[in-house]
């Protein structure tokens, strides 16, 4: 089992969840974050005195997915997320050991 | 208008004028909670904003008990030679008694003298409450209960006094024998020039806020400042055409002064942003709504409509470019309650000097002449520099001497561990925001 996770320009994430179902995702978390990459931050202007904000909002999506599924998953969610634009985001994968539904207490990919 | 008491005077109740003073009560009291409140806290960081808040019902607590006792009598007690023209006795009326249900202001608008008594509270209330933008996130919770009571007593009261009680600065005053009746509608000295000069001497006794100016000292809520700028319009209503004292001609012109002068400071407020800046933004056009408002106070009903959009225009440009005094100076006005109360006072009281006119029927007090710009000379213009400048010493000068013996005694400043680690928490146990993983510890709360 594989973590797909993406951070996202906040204003792309309908699409990608949208995207993201169409592909057999059937659960994931969206967090709101903080952050930034080579796009920096912007200037802000508060009664004359300029500040430099570094850290702009961006929202973090997470899925659990099966092996076979990550790659078409990912794939996905970064056609869904890219405007080509600076600060467009990224998106990891990372290898997952086990997850359990807390509910009936199931194991792996039947968890999923 | 004066509230003097005229003991025993005639009076018939005139109902309207009454049910309108009650109501004018009413939104200047909505002036400092909440729309001040929220206007500051919301500029304030999210670790001090309960502080904030809190601060503003403070005064409205302690400033709003002492007016009942003794704060009333002090400032519109009937005596007004030697000493009594700058504070009146403060037993006069101690508790309100001998103040009857059915005794009239002496100003014969058949209004009852309690109404006037509930009208005035309002306004002591505030102008303590204006001068904890200054001083936000640094002061002892304790010292500022302490100030706001002993600051109201030896500096609001008196000058209340002074200029509407019949005292020093009043129409029938010295200032105006020796030059012209100075005009003040309702607060240009009394509540602005008086904060704004407050604030500037406790800023200078406290100090900076640890990390200013280069610091992240962001407004935290932004909807919260347009918000309390939103409300302090509206109540401003009740401020400026309240003060007519009856619901009449004259204040509806105070009403509609007040109305363009503050729509024209915030757009010349945002122009001067645009510019400079590049950006029209939110906190600007809260920012010139409070500028324009300041200005116009003393001038309610002293102008016409193109002196209203003269002051209000000036206001906006002047005070936005105030803001950046600070910064040249080095002194830490957290809240910009010098560069907007201050200068805006100065800004409005001295304009009248220029714009003051009784064509169309403007009101102004028996003695007061036009202004430069209306013919009337360069005498109002002087008067009005005089009472502005009187005020500004007088408030700083007493400020700074409560606030040092303050310092001495019990110390004014927070601790800097509390004011780095959030005032909301280290001094009222509390925090506006966090809502996840908290857990009980007792059932039961103490006896």
């Amino acid at each position: 089992m594989k973590l797909v996770t993406g951070v996202i320009q906040p204003h792309r994430l309908d699409d990608v969840k949208s995207a993201l179902e169409a592909a057999g995702v059937r659960g994931m978390t969206v967090s709101e974050a903080s952050g930034y990459g080579r796009q920096r931050g912007h200037t802000e202007v508060y009664r004359g005195a300029e500040y430099t904000v570094d850290l702009v909002p961006k929202v973090r999506i997470e899925a659990l997915v099966d092996d076979a599924d990550a790659p078409a998953v990912t794939d996905a969610l970064v056609k869904a997320a890219q405007t080509g634009k600076i600060g467009d985001g990224k998106v990891w994968i990372t290898p997952v050991d086990d997850v359990i539904r807390v509910r009936t207490g199931e194991r792996g990919p039947g968890a999923l | 208008m004066t509230f003097t008491l005229i003991a025993g005077d005639a009076f018939k109740l005139d109902t309207g004028n009454t049910a309108w003073m009650m109501t004018s009560a009413v939104i200047v009291l909505m002036m400092t909670v909440p729309a001040l409140a929220f206007f500051y806290g919301g500029m304030v960081r999210s670790k001090s904003v309960l502080n904030m808040l809190m601060m503003n019902f403070i005064a409205a607590g302690t400033v709003g008990f002492i007016w009942i006792l003794y704060g009333y009598s002090e400032s519109f007690g009937s005596a007004t030679t030697g000493i009594n023209q700058f504070f009146a006795n403060p037993f006069q009326y101690f508790g309100l008694i001998n103040l009857t249900d059915d005794k009239g202001l002496g100003a014969a608008v058949g209004v009852p003298a309690l109404v006037g008594v509930a009208f005035q509270s309002t306004f002591a209330v505030i102008t303590v409450a204006l001068i904890t933008g200054a001083i936000a996130d640094r002061i002892k919770f304790s010292s500022w209960i302490a100030f706001s009571i002993i600051w109201a007593t030896a500096v609001y009261f008196p000058l209340a006094h002074m200029v509407w009680g019949g005292g020093f600065l009043s129409p029938s005053g010295p200032v105006a024998s020796w030059l012209s009746a100075p005009i003040d509608f309702a607060g240009g000295t009394v509540v602005h020039i008086d904060a704004g000069a407050a604030g500037l001497a406790l800023v200078l006794l406290l100090g900076k806020r640890k990390g200013w100016p280069g610091g992240p000292f962001r407004p935290h809520n932004l909807p919260y400042v347009m918000l309390g700028a939103a409300l302090l319009w509206v109540g401003w209503f009740g401020f400026n055409a309240g003060s007519e004292g009856a619901a009449d001609g004259t204040a509806a012109r105070a009403w509609i002064n007040t109305f363009v002068a503050t729509a024209v400071a915030m757009l010349t407020w945002l122009l001067t942003e645009k510019v400079r800046d590049g950006r029209a933004t939110s906190l600007g056009a809260a920012s010139g709504v409070v500028a324009g408002l300041v200005a116009i106070t003393p001038a309610a009903a002293a102008v016409d409509s193109f002196g209203a959009i003269a002051i209000g225009g000036i206001a906006g440009v002047v005070c936005a470019l105030a803001i950046g005094l600070k910064f040249k100076y080095g002194f830490d006005d957290a809240l910009d309650v010098v560069g907007v109360h201050l200068v805006g006072g100065i800004t409005g009281t001295v304009l009248i000097g220029f714009f003051a006119t009784h064509h169309q029927g403007a009101w102004y007090p028996t003695g007061a002449k036009d202004g430069l710009l209306y013919g009337g000379g360069i005498t109002q213009l002087l008067a009005q520099i005089v009472v502005a400048a009187f005020a500004v010493v007088f408030s700083f000068v007493l400020t700074y001497v409560i606030g040092y013996i303050i310092k001495q005694v019990g110390g004014l400043r927070l601790s800097e561990e509390a004011e780095v680690g959030g005032i909301d928490l280290a001094v009222h146990g509390e925090t506006a925001y966090e809502s996840i993983g908290a857990t009980r510890l007792n059932t039961e709360v103490k006896a």
